[in-house]
């Protein structure tokens, strides 16, 4: 009985797929690849078809690369029908049915929400709506930013020293601009990597020429009388002229028009089981919705059971495939999606990359190479494994403590390494922001405090 | 021609600049810079580096006039 229903969804069924972009994209092409010979519905708010972000912050800003020209390479034809431009308001659970923007609805027998994260927005609307203030996310925001570089500012102002902002920061001293930034934590990167790493990427960027500012925070944004941004008022009293800002804040994810359709999403995303299925509300796993990439919320063996939220280009590959995968399939058919976070990051220079969750670590270890050198390896640790490393111009090493970090490896690494220095001999506590204080989203959301902890507040949400 | 790099993989060997110059550049010591859709004369340079990354990295369409040209068909954490 089940699989003659699993053999009709695969022959005709009806699959939408809300979001446009790589995971969206990599989702479709896995679902035909793997057989499915129904009706495929791609749904995005952006009127693009699928293109790559990450070049948007570096190799476009740098001029290298034309931000309208970024789409991604189709590994196959997708046969699809392709709704862009259309955003997707709403969903019936129980009906099977999306509502669009357009006052369109899409019936579907399986459902996969990619609908990703946008750029948080500068707080004070009529200050960010300031000309010369910027988001980075889109290729348009890309191709406006870009624009106005070409066009000799005097002075960059970027809010916020997550990797997004650090890259800008970078593409602007690569082209001899003036360019401040402005950080709330001690460092840049600690979010993603803690004190002890920020604090290497803080020297390199003052070595770089960026007028870089730690512990303050933006109080206004000041425009002049023809509403041309002037001048950013920082927490310390001071002023700073500039007449290009990029608010660089993390992210929000796209689920408000879910509110009140049962699905247990909210600002953390969306939950899911290890199969990318979806959990209601009641934290009850639904059988025809799946999420996928950054809006997606799911379990990791590795990393106790966590539910990592990542922002990851690479995760929402292989969330988008494992997603596609299990939506045409049957229990022992399935997979888990047990990905190994990993990301970069290329700044003044150097080239940064991590693998596991380098936030889960109380510890740090400089394994090999020197910090002052800027090329090393770090290790992260907790509760004595190996959880994360992070690689300055060191990429090789990677999948070595990639395997270690599969292997439930012992924290400090116990065997000698090469290139190791006298100076790290011992693992240093690794300084990253305590979790339960608010501070702008991370890249890697950890949910893992017991209710005993009482670090979290449940708020539910007023329907 | 479009392409792009999953830069998890990429190890920075470099054979991909020294194959195809105009499309791929090394920035820094092993930062990786490219065009994501270089023009057609590209071609058969771009299919040269597809092939000769040894981590297979580089994902292409449009290079041998149907699907893609790409890395491993799995990726990685299977």
């Amino acid at each position: 009985m089940a699989a003659e229903h699993l053999d009709r969804l695969r022959r005709e069924g009806r699959i939408t797929i809300v979001g446009a972009s790589l995971a969206g994209l990599r989702a479709a092409e896995t679902l035909r690849a793997e057989g499915f010979a129904g009706e495929l519905t791609l749904i995005g708010d952006e009127p693009y078809e699928p293109y790559d972000r990450p070049p948007l912050s570096k190799s476009v800003l740098l001029g290298r690369a034309d931000p309208h020209r970024t789409e991604l390479p189709r590994r196959r034809e997708t046969d699809a029908t392709w709704r862009l431009g259309v955003t997707a308001t709403g969903l019936d659970l129980t009906a099977g049915r999306v509502r669009l923007s357009d006052g369109d609805e899409v019936e579907y027998d399986r459902l996969l929400i990619a609908t990703g994260v946008r750029a948080r927005p500068w707080p004070k609307e009529s200050e960010a709506r300031l000309d010369g203030v910027f988001l980075l996310r889109t290729r348009d925001d890309a191709a406006g930013l870009y624009q106005r570089l070409r066009s000799g500012p005097r002075r960059v102002f970027v809010i916020g020293a997550g990797f997004a902002g650090c890259e800008v920061a970078s593409a602007c001293r690569e082209q001899g601009i003036q360019v401040t930034v402005a950080e709330r934590a001690g460092a840049p990167l600690v979010g993603a990597l803690g004190g002890v790493v920020g604090a290497v990427a803080a020297d390199l960027m003052r070595e770089h020429g960026v007028d870089l500012r730690t512990r303050v925070t933006v109080t206004a944004l000041e425009g002049d009388a023809t509403g041309r941004v002037r001048a950013v008022h920082l927490s310390d009293e001071s002023v700073v002229e500039a007449d290009v800002v990029v608010v660089s804040l993390g992210s929000q994810r796209n689920t408000e028009w879910l509110d009140g359709s049962g699905l247990g999403a909210g600002p953390r995303g969306i939950a899911c089981d290890a199969g990318c299925r979806a959990f209601d509300f009641r934290g009850i796993v639904t059988d025809d919705v799946f999420v996928a990439g950054d809006v997606a919320r799911s379990p990791h063996a590795l990393f106790e059971y966590q539910f990592l939220s990542l922002e990851h280009w690479g995760n929402a590959v292989a969330q988008a495939e494992t997603a596609a995968h299990n939506m045409i399939c049957d229990g022992a058919d399935r997979r888990p999606h047990l990905w190994m976070p990993a990301f970069w990051s290329s700044q003044f220079g150097v080239n940064i990359k991590s693998v596991g969750v380098p936030p889960m670590g109380e510890e740090l270890m400089i394994t090999q190479g020197s910090t002052a050198e800027r090329r090393f390896v770090g290790v992260y640790g907790h509760k004595g494994r190996v959880v994360a490393a992070v690689s300055f111009d060191n990429t090789r090493w990677l999948e070595f403590y990639q395997r270690a970090i599969e292997r439930g490896a012992p924290f400090p690494p116990e065997y000698p390494t090469m290139d190791r220095r006298a100076e790290n001999r011992h693992p240093v506590p690794a300084d990253f922001p305590d979790p339960s204080l608010p501070t702008h989203g991370p890249m890697v959301t950890l949910s893992g405090w017991s209710p005993a902890d009482t670090q979290l507040v449940f708020h539910p949400a007023r329907h | 021609m479009r392409l792009v790099v999953d830069l998890n993989k990429c190890q920075g060997y470099a054979q991909c600049a020294f194959l195809a110059p105009d499309v791929f550049a090394m920035h820094g010591e092993e930062s990786l810079v490219y065009d994501p859709q270089p023009d057609h004369e590209q071609r058969e340079r771009l299919a040269r580096a597809v092939a000769a990354c040894p981590v297979q990295a580089i994902t292409a369409d449009g290079v041998d006039g149907h699907g893609a040209l790409r890395g491993p068909e799995a990726p990685d954490g299977r």
